[in-house]
């Protein structure tokens, strides 16, 4: 096999990897803090992609431009399905949570992708710019301009979002209410609040990786399922709840996913992922990077 | 026996009755047709009841071994094997996959059993969808000889088979460990259950009727794509039922499925596609509002109605 393409498919690894950590911080973090499982996470990236998809195509701007507003407007999604659908289930302890937010979200994914589909309809969508096709050449090895500033981007915001969770006030009430709301909340931490803002960060995340998804591959309504489950794989690899090594582990499937297709075939692609992530529920349900 | 228990068996004869000399006047294959996909429904929703209603365990991957026994049933039936033997072969097959992906998720708390369902769903779905692509046609023959009638009878005897086997276990020492399992998982442990045990006969019964029910679909459908009884709607359709009529409770699931078939029929003639949108609301709803379905509904509009008649200052 030559060596050059091999070099390539993990160059790809990485940007693609890339994704899955971003997409995978906004769910770990949910599960960190209020102990809910989102499945309906993936279809909120639908959705960023389709407010990126509809604002490149209408209005004509700039999908790198309007990542703030994406995520903005996904902020605000989230917020308002935490107040709806969520907030409800903050009474209960960990266990129920876990049980009626996989449920609900559930319930969420199969709502949303179906009025996606009405109102957008099944067909593929891509976001053609001028630059699309544009590589940057080295050592003949390509690198796309929108997947280099992609990770650029993904790496900065994780970077910001780990510098919020651990230098500031509202990081610390994150993540006191994470390790113990009940104590949290005596100790004067509005509980309910620092739930709402996780949650509308988290969705604002997914808002993100969804503008950044569909620069690159084509938008559908039933992407959502698929990449709920990219992240939860993601979460698991780095261990349910811990933000921390979500990234790395992101990255780490992007890797693995690349290399297999020289064994497996790109159709099993999706297998290869699911298997890893059976076998670490089996073997190290704690998570690859804790002790 | 108690005076009760004779009524409701007596009860039961009388319905079973019905549904079996039913077939012989009603000639109209849309109302057979409507009737074996509610007996279809009920079987998976009880095989999915008695592992997420009974122990607790919540599986949103049940489409991994409906499909997986529609898969089974219908290979070894078109290359000649007889349909029984073959729906039989299915609901075993399924014991496989239950002991790949159940045994390791179940020694884990609730939430990695639930992803773990869901992962082994889309797994069997992508893999089936990329080994079978096509459309899995009935040899001509065997379309020459399809009728509805024995589908019917077929569906019917699951349903039955599949309440009364579950019925059994749930009334049963297992039935009170697995239920022990759901209320507190570390007291049940602590008084002596073999938790991992019980959770494992629960997935094992489970998947094990999920599997014939899908045999059943395989046996019904004249074409589909192969990886059709794969697809999460059969995942999330035993969901929806079971928490409409009531999970952890027998009859739960047959009000449930009555329901959610006579709904679709209604919402698919005035909405169609958009029917999915409505039945995801209305499982969010009921999840939040009413855990316990239709069943614990009834159970407070009764107690209401006996507070009403004795008057406000009793209680």
């Amino acid at each position: 096999m030559p060596f050059e393409i091999m070099v390539q498919s993990l160059i790809y690894g990485i940007f693609v990897g890339s994704l899955y950590g971003l997409i995978a911080v906004g769910l770990s973090l949910v599960f960190g803090v209020m102990n809910y499982l989102n499945v309906a996470h993936g279809t909120l990236l639908m959705i960023g992609s389709y407010v990126s998809y509809w604002l490149f195509s209408v209005y004509g701007i700039d999908p790198f431009i309007t990542i703030p507003l994406v995520m903005a407007s996904l902020f605000l999604l989230g917020s308002l399905l935490y107040i709806g659908f969520f907030s409800s289930l903050a009474k209960f302890h960990s266990e129920v949570r876990i049980k009626n937010s996989l449920l609900v979200s559930f319930g969420l994914m199969l709502v949303l992708d179906n009025v996606a589909i009405l109102l957008w309809s099944a067909d593929e969508r891509t976001i053609t710019t001028s630059y699309s096709g544009m590589v940057f050449d080295f050592l003949d090895l390509r690198f796309p301009y929108v997947r280099l500033l992609g990770l650029c981007l993904a790496s900065m915001t994780i970077l910001a979002l780990h510098l919020l969770l651990t230098k500031t006030y509202f990081g610390k009430a994150i993540r006191a209410a994470s390790q113990d709301w009940e104590a949290a909340s005596l100790m004067g931490i509005k509980v309910s609040r620092t739930y709402l803002v996780s949650f509308a960060i988290s969705s604002a995340l997914a808002g993100m990786s969804g503008a950044l998804f569909c620069l690159s591959y084509a938008v559908t309504p039933v992407i959502g399922e698929a990449w709920s489950i990219k992240a939860l794989i993601v979460v698991i690899l780095a261990g349910l709840g811990r933000i921390g090594g979500v990234f790395f582990a992101g990255l780490l499937l992007g890797l693995v996913e690349s290399v297999s297709v020289f064994f497996v075939g790109a159709s099993y692609q999706e297998v290869v992922g699911l298997v890893i992530f059976v076998l670490v529920l089996m073997f190290r349900p704690q998570g690859l990077f804790t002790r | 026996m108690t005076a009760k228990l004779k009524n409701r068996l007596l009860l039961i004869g009388i319905v079973i009755a019905v549904l079996l000399i039913l077939p012989m006047f009603i000639k109209t294959e849309y109302t057979i047709n409507l009737l074996l996909l509610v007996f279809l429904y009920v079987s998976i929703t009880q095989s999915w009841n008695i592992l997420g209603g009974y122990a607790g365990q919540v599986n949103i991957g049940q489409s991994a071994f409906f499909g997986m026994g529609a898969l089974v049933m219908r290979l070894l039936w078109i290359s000649g094997l007889p349909a029984y033997l073959s729906l039989l072969a299915g609901g075993l097959s399924t014991l496989i996959l239950a002991a790949v992906i159940g045994l390791p998720a179940l020694r884990l708390k609730g939430a990695y059993f639930a992803i773990g369902t869901l992962a082994l769903a889309v797994i069997m779905l992508i893999t089936v969808g990329n080994i079978f692509p096509g459309v899995s046609f009935l040899p001509g023959k065997y379309l020459a000889s399809y009728s509805l009638t024995p589908r019917y009878y077929l569906s019917l005897a699951l349903m039955v088979l599949t309440t009364a086997v579950i019925y059994l276990i749930v009334n049963s020492r297992l039935g009170l460990g697995m239920i022990a399992i759901r209320e507190d998982e570390e007291a049940a442990a602590a008084t002596g259950i073999n938790t991992f045990r019980y959770k494992v006969l629960a997935l094992g019964v489970s998947a094990f009727f999920a599997g014939l029910a899908g045999g059943v679909y395989a046996y019904y459908q004249a074409s589909y794509y192969y990886f059709t009884p794969f697809e999460l709607i059969w995942a999330f359709e035993p969901l929806l039922i079971a928490f409409i009529g009531g999970t952890g409770t027998i009859i739960g699931p047959i009000i449930g499925a009555v329901c959610y078939v006579a709904l679709r029929e209604l919402f698919a003639i005035t909405l169609g596609e958009a029917s999915v949108i409505v039945f995801g609301c209305l499982f969010i709803l009921v999840i939040l509002f009413l855990p316990g379905g239709l069943i614990e509904a009834a159970g407070k509009v009764s107690k209401l109605l006996v507070r009403l008649r004795k008057g406000p200052h009793k209680i």
